[in-house]
C-alpha cells in the first residue's frame, strides 16, 4: 500500500479553524469555504478501516474531521463545489456520479479492502445506493444525520438508531440561525426601507415632534425583530402551523408594544402593528427556507393565502397612518 | 419532528404497497419517520404530514414503489420560481442568480452549514 500519497488530516480544530466557522456562519469570507476534494487519512487506517464520505464545504470538512478523533478511517471528500451536504445532494453535486468518480479518481479501490461507503443520511435526497452499486460496485450505507452520531453508528456496526436517523432543529441549532436572518432582513434593497419609512413618519406627523416620525421605522424594526429573531427562537411555541401565522403573531405583538410604548395616537398604533405584523410574516415564511421541516406544497400553499393578506395589510397601514396625520 | 408539525394534508407523498418489497430502504433514509412497516411486511406510510418532500425515499427506493414531487420548501425559492417562470430554485449555489438570502441560511455558495438549515451533519451545538 503506498499510503504516503493520501494526506492526514487531524481530527483537532485549531483556532483557526473555530475562526473560520464563525466568519463562515456569518457570510464573511465565502471563498475559502472550499476544502481540496479527494482521499484523506483519520488516524491510522487500514484497508478494512472504514470510508466515510462528504462534501468538501469547509464547515462540513471540519466537523466532520473533528467528530472523528480517535477513529481509524478513510475520508473521501466529494467536490460539492464548496456546498454542504444537504444543499448540495438537492443540487445533484453530491450525486451518483460525483461518488463514483470520486472513488474512482483517487484509487480508492486499492487503499480498502471492502467495498462500503459510509454516506451522510442527508445525501439520500441526490444518492441512490442501488444505482451507484449497479453501477460502480460501490456499496453506499447512509450513515446517521449528523456527523456527531458517527462513532456510535461505526461502534454499532453501521447500525443507525432511530435518534440517529431524525433531523432535529433544536434551541441551539434555530438560535445560530438568528443572525443571519437579521443580516438577510437588510440585504440588498431593503437596506433602502427604513430609510422611506422614515420619509413616511416625518410626512404623516407634520410638524409633531420625535417620537411620532419614528413610529413607522420602530414599527418595521418590530416586525423584523418578530420574523426573524422571535420566530426562529419561539419557533415551536408560536400557536399556528403555518410559518406567515407564527410571523405574523409574533410581529404584532411586538408592533403594538412598540406603539404603546411610543405613545403614538390611535390609528397609528394600528397601523404599526399591521406593518409590523406583515413584515414578521413575511420573514417568518422566509424562515421556511432553513426549516428541515416545510414542504414545498405547503410552503406554497401558504404563500397564496399569506402574501395577498401581506400586501393588504401594508396598504391598509398606509391609509391609517394618513388619516391619523388629518385627524391630528 | 418532535414539536414541529407544518400544514397537514399536502405532502404529495404516495406509496404503491403493490410494488413494495418491503426492503425499508426508505425507513433508513427518511429523517421524519415517515415510514412504518406493517403486518403485511411492506412499508406503510404512517405519518404523511411529517413529510418535507424531500425525496430522499423516492431516489432510494428501487422498486418504484413511491412517487412525490420533490422539492426545496423554502419561500423564497419558491416566489422566485413564479416570478421567472421556472422551477422553484433555492439560491443554495447562488451561482445560477437564484436567490440566496432565506435559502440554506442564507449565503450563496452553500456557506452555511448550519444543520439547520441545511439539515448538515453537524456537531451537537
Ligand atoms: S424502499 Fe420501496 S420497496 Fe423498499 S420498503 Fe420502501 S417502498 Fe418498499
Ligand atoms: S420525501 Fe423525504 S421526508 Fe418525505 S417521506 Fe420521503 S424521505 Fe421522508
Amino acid at each position: 500500500m503506498n499510503m504516503p500519497d493520501v494526506p492526514q488530516v487531524s481530527s483537532e480544530l485549531a483556532w483557526r479553524d473555530r475562526l473560520a466557522r464563525w466568519t463562515l456562519r456569518c457570510g464573511i469570507r465565502r471563498n475559502r469555504a472550499l476544502v481540496k476534494s479527494g482521499l484523506y487519512r483519520v488516524g491510522e487506517p487500514a484497508p478494512e478501516s472504514p470510508v466515510i464520505v462528504t462534501a468538501n464545504y469547509r464547515m462540513t470538512f471540519d466537523l466532520v474531521r473533528r467528530d472523528l478523533a480517535g477513529i481509524d478511517a478513510w475520508l473521501l471528500v466529494l467536490d460539492t463545489r464548496g456546498v454542504n451536504v444537504w444543499c448540495a445532494a438537492g443540487k445533484g453535486t453530491f450525486g451518483d456520479r460525483e461518488v463514483m468518480l470520486r472513488a474512482a479518481v483517487t484509487g480508492l479501490e486499492r487503499h480498502v479492502s471492502h467495498r462500503v461507503l459510509v454516506l451522510p443520511q442527508l445525501s439520500a435526497t441526490g444518492v441512490s445506493a442501488a444505482k451507484v452499486r449497479a453501477t460502480s460496485g460501490w456499496r453506499v450505507v447512509f450513515g446517521p444525520v449528523r456527523s456527531g452520531d458517527i462513532a456510535a453508528f461505526l461502534a454499532a456496526n453501521m447500525k443507525a438508531t432511530p435518534q440517529m436517523r431524525a433531523i432535529t432543529f433544536t434551541l441551539a441549532e434555530r438560535i445560530v440561525l438568528v443572525p443571519v436572518e437579521l443580516v438577510g432582513a437588510f440585504a440588498g434593497w431593503r437596506a433602502l426601507i427604513p430609510f422611506g419609512l422614515l420619509a413616511l413618519g416625518a410626512l404623516v406627523s407634520l410638524g409633531d415632534s420625535g417620537a411620532t416620525i419614528a413610529q413607522p421605522l420602530v414599527a418595521y424594526l418590530a416586525g423584523v425583530a418578530g420574523g426573524a429573531a422571535l420566530v426562529p427562537t419561539l419557533l415551536p411555541w408560536l400557536p399556528g402551523h403555518a410559518l406567515s401565522l407564527k410571523g405574523a403573531e409574533a410581529g404584532a405583538v411586538l408592533g403594538l408594544f412598540a406603539g404603546l410604548a411610543l405613545g403614538a395616537p390611535p390609528l397609528s398604533i394600528g397601523a404599526g402593528t399591521l406593518l409590523s405584523g406583515a413584515v414578521a410574516s413575511y420573514l417568518g415564511v422566509n424562515f421556511t427556507g432553513a426549516t428541515p421541516y416545510t414542504s414545498p406544497s405547503g410552503v406554497e400553499k401558504e404563500l397564496r393565502v399569506a402574501l395577498p393578506l401581506m400586501g393588504a395589510a401594508i396598504v391598509l397601514a398606509g391609509v391609517l397612518w394618513v388619516v391619523q396625520a388629518f385627524l391630528g | 419532528m418532535n414539536g414541529f408539525r407544518y400544514l397537514s394534508g399536502v405532502a404529495s407523498l404516495r406509496l404503491d404497497a403493490e410494488k413494495c418489497t418491503g426492503c425499508q430502504v426508505c425507513l433508513a433514509v427518511c429523517p421524519h419517520a415517515v415510514f412504518g412497516m406493517a403486518e403485511d411486511r411492506r412499508a406503510r406510510i404512517i405519518d404523511l404530514d411529517a413529510c418535507m418532500e424531500c425525496g430522499a425515499c423516492a431516489n432510494n427506493c428501487a422498486f418504484d414503489a413511491i412517487s412525490l414531487t420533490p422539492g426545496v420548501g423554502c419561500a423564497e425559492a419558491i416566489i422566485y420560481g413564479w416570478m421567472h417562470h421556472t422551477e422553484p430554485t433555492c439560491g443554495c449555489s447562488g451561482d445560477d442568480g437564484s436567490p440566496a438570502s432565506a435559502c440554506c441560511g442564507g449565503l450563496p455558495t452553500g456557506a452555511t452549514e448550519d444543520p439547520v438549515s441545511c439539515g448538515e451533519p453537524q456537531a451537537p451545538a
